[in-house]
């Protein structure tokens, strides 16, 4: 394990772990502070548009596996966001102490401090990133321990990426301080969260209490996608992997009622990853 | 055997101690006696002179007795008394002392310090005396002694039954402790030789009990319900490897071959794009077997009292129930939850919503197959699919009821075994572990499993032992209380941990029992279980 110091150009790059990656075996290693210059200065530069505008996400990869880590730091720059990647959990904790994230993505199993370790001493710092812990253990009381560490989601690996991408985006969500909307809507859709209940275009619909929490959730994150398995947990509490699929039925039924007979569909499917409810012009 | 060693030691010190202590009390009540005497002797001279005293020397003088006199006068002759001299011993400064004196057995003259001559030595025997001198006014002198020869004896003999008794207490004391502590060093060594056999790797060894029921056998009991569950376990864990190899090997053939072929046959962008969506789909799948191979073969493993909390029952059958309402709709099915009435038990949420789960999955997914097609001149089969949960004794009882193609009676048995699937359910689509997962959970939570024909159909008949009892419920006329179970506050009694509950519709005080399942009965194929813990 190589651990990287120095600096790139104008910017001081701080501590980062360069193991062989674990599948390619044969190849030479990368040249490590080249790459991560490159990579660095390009998430910079995506990082502020012209503008000088936020436009994505700030997310800090804390993962051992050089080809895992490579892997999501690509997959999220094309999804419009940036990742800093930290290769063990000293150096993860450090990182995140010094920056600010708006999502911190932990492995459970790292060298040097252990992912839950990094997010317990986050937690007692007063620390609020919120945080997914990756992890390949993913047993009922594993999932318990690392969202009692202080985790805000789990995911056990291995993953679909999108299921990633769509937790991380909700997550991140949260950490913007949003006053507690009584109504919630999308388009001529609203939403009222204290008499429950929900009309489009003026006309009441009427729903039973499941989909009114189902449609409560996707308006809460509406815009962004979410996927089956985040369904379940949030609207039904459970944290199994429904063999068949039972949510795509519930959500044709949502559907029928808040599409069928209107103009525009708000409830969109997004293949390979789950559900969002948008406006079409968005 | 140290035992015995102090045991010894204490001993001797103890006769150490104990015997010239004795000594030296009696010592002292024989001078009292002297003591007096010669005060007596004193007042006879006070009262009537020399004379006088002589008088009471020969009066107290008797043949065999234990008194001792002898009055020197001034100019050193022998005046009265049945000793022959003064005794040399007594010449001591403290004018007192013992002194050993010899006489006949049967009379007379009393020789001390003599060295007997051969023809007296069978008639005389050597006495221990005790005496004092005293000085009489004019000159004189006077022994005053006792006999004390019978004590010394007696101590004597005491001292040496004391000793001979410690004596034969420690021989018997080393010797039986050498016996006692050889025997059990011997089944020791068994145990321990017995223990290394199975580690080299005769798993299905045990330890040899002697029968005697003492607290070796016990430990050694125990240690053979160790090796019988690190026994389950191994095997469990082989059966996995297995598993995993044949179950996991096959589909990663699938996937390796469709990739394959999709680079063989040169295709267009859009061939790839099928390939690899195929492969995902077929990863995902082999992902899916083998997270539920490691659910169960953890949850065969062992407990999760930390997890473990009182949950409604009826609640979860209701949410899930819910769950798959809308599935079973769209094959044609009806779901009907009859819950009769709330009930808690200790138990996992997500282990037993998983669990409902998948019986409903099953019962949804073999009933569709088995539907007649169009125009088959085989009876209608009803349509609907029964979820119900009762009270039974003190035991949760929940059926899951199907009117689909059931189970072979021949097979049922096999259904339930761990990490075995029929053959038929093997090649379907999904995991095909759906039924292992359920009686992992079962067992899990110390209940049992039966598969019954439903006619036509298959029933699956589970029973929770130990409900917690309600102490104070709110009025639960509103409805089942919802929702996943609250904060909650524990305390723990004997057997049994009470806790409050907060749900929808208030709190619940319930009063959960904590002991070790007990197997309610069953119909027919049944899988009892104990809690791992």
């Amino acid at each position: 394990m190589f651990i990287a110091y120095g600096r790139c150009r104008s910017l001081h790059v701080r501590a980062v772990d360069w193991r062989r990656p674990r599948l390619l075996a044969g190849t030479a290693p990368l040249p490590a502070p080249q790459l991560i210059c490159d990579l660095l200065l390009y998430d910079y530069d995506l990082l502020y548009d012209h503008e000088w505008k936020r436009t994505g996400m700030r997310v800090l990869i804390i993962e051992d596996d050089f080809e895992t880590a490579q892997f999501l730091h690509k997959a999220l720059r094309e999804s419009g966001h940036v990742a800093e990647v930290a290769g063990d959990g000293e150096s993860g904790l450090a990182l995140a102490r010094d920056s600010s994230f708006d999502v911190l993505i932990v492995d459970r199993m790292l060298p040097l401090l252990d992912g839950l370790s990094v997010v317990k001493t986050l937690r007692d710092e007063g620390d609020h990133t919120p945080v997914l812990i990756l992890s390949a253990l993913g047993q009922v009381d594993d999932r318990v321990k690392g969202l009692r560490s202080g985790g805000d989601d789990y995911l056990t690996k291995p993953y679909a990426y999108t299921e990633l991408l769509a937790r991380v985006e909700a997550l991140s969500r949260r950490s913007v301080p949003e006053e507690q909307e009584t109504r919630l809507s999308v388009a001529d859709l609203t939403l009222d969260r204290l008499s429950h209940k929900v009309s489009r275009g003026g006309k009441a619909i009427t729903l039973q209490p499941r989909e009114y929490r189902l449609l409560e959730y996707l308006m809460k994150h509406a815009g962004q996608v979410v996927t089956r398995t985040m369904l379940l947990e949030k609207v039904w509490d459970y944290h199994f992997d429904p063999q068949t699929n039972v949510i795509d039925v519930h959500i044709s039924r949502l559907r029928g009622k808040i599409d069928k007979s209107f103009d525009t569909p708000l409830l969109h499917t997004v293949r390979g990853a789950g559900y969002v409810i948008r406006d079409a012009a968005d | 055997m140290a035992t015995v060693a102090v045991v010894a030691v204490i001993a001797v010190l103890l006769g150490w101690y104990v015997f010239p202590k004795t000594t030296d009390l009696m010592t002292r009540q024989v001078m009292e006696t002297i003591s007096a005497e010669a005060d007596g002797l004193r007042e006879q001279f006070d009262a009537g002179g020399m004379r006088r005293l002589q008088a009471s020397i020969a009066a107290r003088i008797r043949p065999g007795g234990t008194s001792l006199y002898y009055l020197k006068g001034p100019r050193g002759k022998k005046r009265a008394g049945n000793l022959n001299r003064m005794p040399p011993e007594l010449l001591s400064p403290a004018r007192a002392g013992t002194f050993i004196y010899a006489r006949r057995s049967a009379s007379g003259s009393r020789a001390p310090g003599q060295s007997r001559s051969t023809e007296e030595s069978r008639h005389t025997e050597e006495r221990l005396a005790a005496g004092v001198i005293i000085a009489v006014p004019g000159g004189s002198q006077l022994v005053v002694a006792r006999d004390i020869d019978d004590q010394r004896q007696l101590a004597e003999l005491v001292k040496w039954t004391i000793y001979g008794g410690f004596a034969a207490l420690v021989v018997v004391g080393l010797g039986g402790g050498l016996l006692v502590s050889r025997q059990t060093l011997r089944r020791i060594d068994e145990v321990t030789r017995a223990s290394q056999r199975i580690m080299a790797g005769d798993l299905a060894g045990r330890i040899p009990l002697s029968g005697s029921d003492d607290e070796l056998d016990r430990l050694s009991h125990s240690l053979n319900a160790m090796l019988e569950r690190i026994e389950q376990l191994m095997s469990g864990l082989r059966e996995v490897s297995d598993n995993i190899a044949h179950d996991l090997k096959t589909p990663l053939n699938r996937l390796r071959n469709r990739a394959e072929a999709a680079l063989r046959d040169a295709g267009n962008v859009s061939a790839y794009r099928t390939a690899l969506e195929a492969t995902i789909d077929e990863a995902d799948g082999l992902m899916k077997t083998f997270n539920a191979l490691l659910s169960i073969a953890r949850l065969e493993a062992g407990a999760l009292d930390d997890d473990m909390v009182p949950i409604d029952l009826g609640a979860v059958l209701h949410d899930v129930g819910e769950l798959y309402e809308p599935l079973a709709e769209e094959a044609g099915f009806a779901l009907n939850v009859a819950v009769a009435e709330h009930i808690w038990i200790t138990a996992n949420r997500q282990l037993i919503g998983q669990m409902v789960a998948n019986l409903i999955d099953n019962a949804v997914k073999y009933s569709a197959e088995s539907l007649p097609s169009a125009g088959s001149a085989a009876p209608l089969r009803p349509r609907d699919i029964k979820l119900s949960l009762r009270q039974l004794g003190s035991s949760a009882q929940i059926i899951v009821a199907d009117h689909g193609p059931g189970i072979e009676a021949a097979d049922r048995q096999r259904a339930l075994q761990r990490f075995v699937r029929l053959e038929a359910s093997r090649s379907r689509p999904g995991s095909g572990l759906g039924l292992s997962l359920v009686t992992a959970v079962v067992r899990l939570h110390g209940g049992s499993i039966c598969l019954e024909d439903n006619h036509p159909g298959l029933r699956v008949v589970i029973l929770f032992p130990d409900i917690c009892d309600r102490l104070v419920s709110p009025d639960m006329a509103g409805g089942p209380v919802r929702g996943p179970v609250g904060a909650m506050t524990g305390e723990r009694e004997a057997g049994y941990a009470k806790t409050a509950v907060s749900g929808d519709k208030g709190a619940v005080a319930l009063h959960c029992p904590t002991g070790p399942a007990n197997d309610p009965a069953c119909a027919e194929t049944a899988i009892h279980a104990r809690r791992t813990s």
